[in-house]
């Protein structure tokens, strides 16, 4: 093992540890980027700087932007370690991380964790079947291998992200048997309150509402204010169940995308032991910072999505702030008027976020499900059934795990915490912060014990 | 470059993970379950999931999202947990 130090190690090479890269580059700091996947770019600009161009055509602008801050970082003299899963970090700033087999530790004067989101959990009838995905996950292999799906799809649930791959996928040429809206007619109206700020941040709004005429100018079917949904099929998905205005519908696909937005891969900053507040209008946890993004008294800072969802743009501006806060500890010039530019922008592009929050704010049945409805797919444990544990006494997600291994297969919680969060609350009658979430211990990803010993 | 996947070849681009691969050359099983032995394939192809497990060159419970293909990579279902006595490389931590 090596005992590299250096004065910033960033944990994911999306918008926010690339910005931050970049900038504690120019402040003189030197810069050690981890990610895991084998391209940087993080999952939003994923293979965007060898993506051909017949592919950027099809993602559209917003993808092919991120070609500038990837050469803005490939320039920056930031070190990159692609294909590295880091399993450790501490409060003093080491981190510990695979490559190939290889185990490996270096140590950051500040560390900077930059993981990003996820897409939120959809526990809904049937979503453990094969062919059954996340929006995202069809737009990551669109993405990273040019890959569409051969048979028409179903897109369902509501967000941003679901609208923009219905229009990717209509100008990759491919069928879309019909997108089942799960947003509240009523939600407009709610939204409606944090208009103001969605002017402010119009080109945003305009980016949507022009994203959904053209779905409906290519003659998708789309089912609004859908409710109840339930894959259908025994072995592999069969097509959607689904009800609009009580009365039930069906739309047959082998291939059905979900998705409900996203939230924050908070993995990283649980395992440290920092403190996390449940967050009631974006429905998640998100760790604890100081404004720029610092967990307490310590080395590490957090940016981006995985410190609450902000979005591409402003997780970049965020990833600056961060590294011009651990510049100025490190006594490097002074950063007032870019920090004030900075802040400036960081409104601009966190304008629309309220409205968006509300306006696609994830149905209670579409994260709490009932009873017979699988909520830990590693354990396989249903809603049902961590009822039946509060009711025998249990109070937190911890304890589901002694009562029936409730998060504690190899997705170590991630896509059943907040869902198992969520449906004890409800169940007990209290606020989800006053229910908590898994205690995350290293290693936060699986690992081979050869490796360690090589 | 060529991969196999329980035994059958399989034609695929360069550069792109072992998940997008299968699932695009029309895969659809990837494992199965550990406790109720259901199919399951790739759910969110990012590393979160642990969905798309798989026996890639005798190594068992692999994220193949994770994974770039290899000219030649023999590759299998993940049905179950993984059995110990296949193990050459170590165990895994879960």
């Amino acid at each position: 093992m090596s005992d590299e130090i250096a004065d910033l190690v960033i944990i994911g090479s999306g918008p926010a540890g690339m910005a931050a890269a970049c900038e504690a580059r120019s402040a003189g700091l030197s810069v050690v980027v981890l990610d895991e996947q084998q391209a940087i770019g993080g999952q939003i600009y994923r293979r965007v700087e060898t993506a051909p161009s017949s592919l950027l055509e099809i993602l559209g602008k917003d993808y092919t932007a991120g070609q500038k801050l990837i050469a803005e970082f490939r320039s920056s003299g930031a070190r990159c370690i692609a294909g590295a899963t880091v399993w450790n970090v501490t409060t003093e700033g080491v981190v510990n991380y695979v490559t190939d087999g290889h185990a490996d530790e270096i140590s950051g004067r500040f560390v900077l964790l930059a993981s990003g989101a996820m897409e939120r959990p959809f526990p809904i009838q049937g979503w453990t079947l094969p062919g059954v995905m996340g929006a995202g996950a069809g737009q990551i292999m669109l993405k990273g291998a040019g890959a569409v799906p051969a048979e028409p799809v179903i897109l369902a649930g509501c967000g941003p992200l679901l609208y923009l791959l219905a229009w990717q996928y209509i100008r990759a040429g491919v069928k879309i048997a019909a997108v089942v809206d799960t947003t509240k007619r009523s939600a407009l109206f709610s939204a409606l309150r944090h208009f103001v700020g969605a002017v402010k941040g119009w080109r945003d709004l305009l980016k949507g509402i022009k994203l959904i005429a053209a779905i409906r100018r290519h003659g998708v079917p789309i089912y609004s204010g859908a409710t109840d949904l339930a894959i259908t099929g025994i072995v592999r998905a069969e097509g959607i169940d689904f009800k609009i205005a009580g009365k039930p519908q069906h739309v047959a696909a082998s291939l059905v995308l979900l998705h409900q937005g996203v939230v924050p891969n908070t993995q990283l900053s649980w395992s440290t032991g920092a403190k996390h507040r449940w967050d009631d209008q974006q429905l998640c946890w998100q760790p604890e910072t100081d404004a720029n993004g610092r967990l307490g008294d310590s080395v590490i800072y957090v940016a981006g999505d995985s410190r609450g969802i902000v979005g591409a743009n402003a997780s970049a501006v965020q990833g600056r702030l961060a590294a011009l806060a651990m510049a100025r500890q490190l006594g490097h010039a002074d950063t007032a008027a870019r920090v004030r530019r900075l802040l400036a922008s960081l409104q601009r592009y966190t304008h629309v976020r309220p409205f968006l929050d509300t306006l696609y704010r994830p149905q209670q049945k579409n994260r709490i499900p009932d009873d017979d409805v699988l909520v830990c797919r590693c354990e396989e444990v249903t809603a049902g059934q961590i009822r039946k544990y509060v009711e025998l006494g249990c109070k937190g997600p911890n304890q589901t795990k002694a009562f029936g291994r409730c998060g504690m297969g190899p997705c170590q919680g991630r896509l059943c915490g907040l869902t198992v969060t969520e449906v004890i609350a409800q169940k007990r009658e209290v606020d989800p912060s006053e229910v908590g979430y898994y205690r995350i211990r290293p290693p936060i990803k699986p690992i081979l014990l050869g490796t360690f010993a090589e | 470059m060529t991969i196999s996947f329980e035994g059958k070849n399989l034609e695929v681009p360069a550069g792109i993970s072992v998940a997008s691969a299968l699932l695009a050359g029309g895969a659809r099983d990837f494992r199965s379950s550990i406790v109720g032995n259901a199919p399951r394939a790739p759910y969110c192809m990012m590393g979160v999931c642990f969905e798309c497990l798989l026996e890639i060159d005798g190594v068992p419970a692999r994220q193949s999202c994770l994974i770039t293909v290899r000219d030649g990579m023999k590759i299998k279902q993940q049905l179950g947990a993984p059995e110990l006595e296949d193990i050459n490389a170590g165990v895994n931590h879960e």
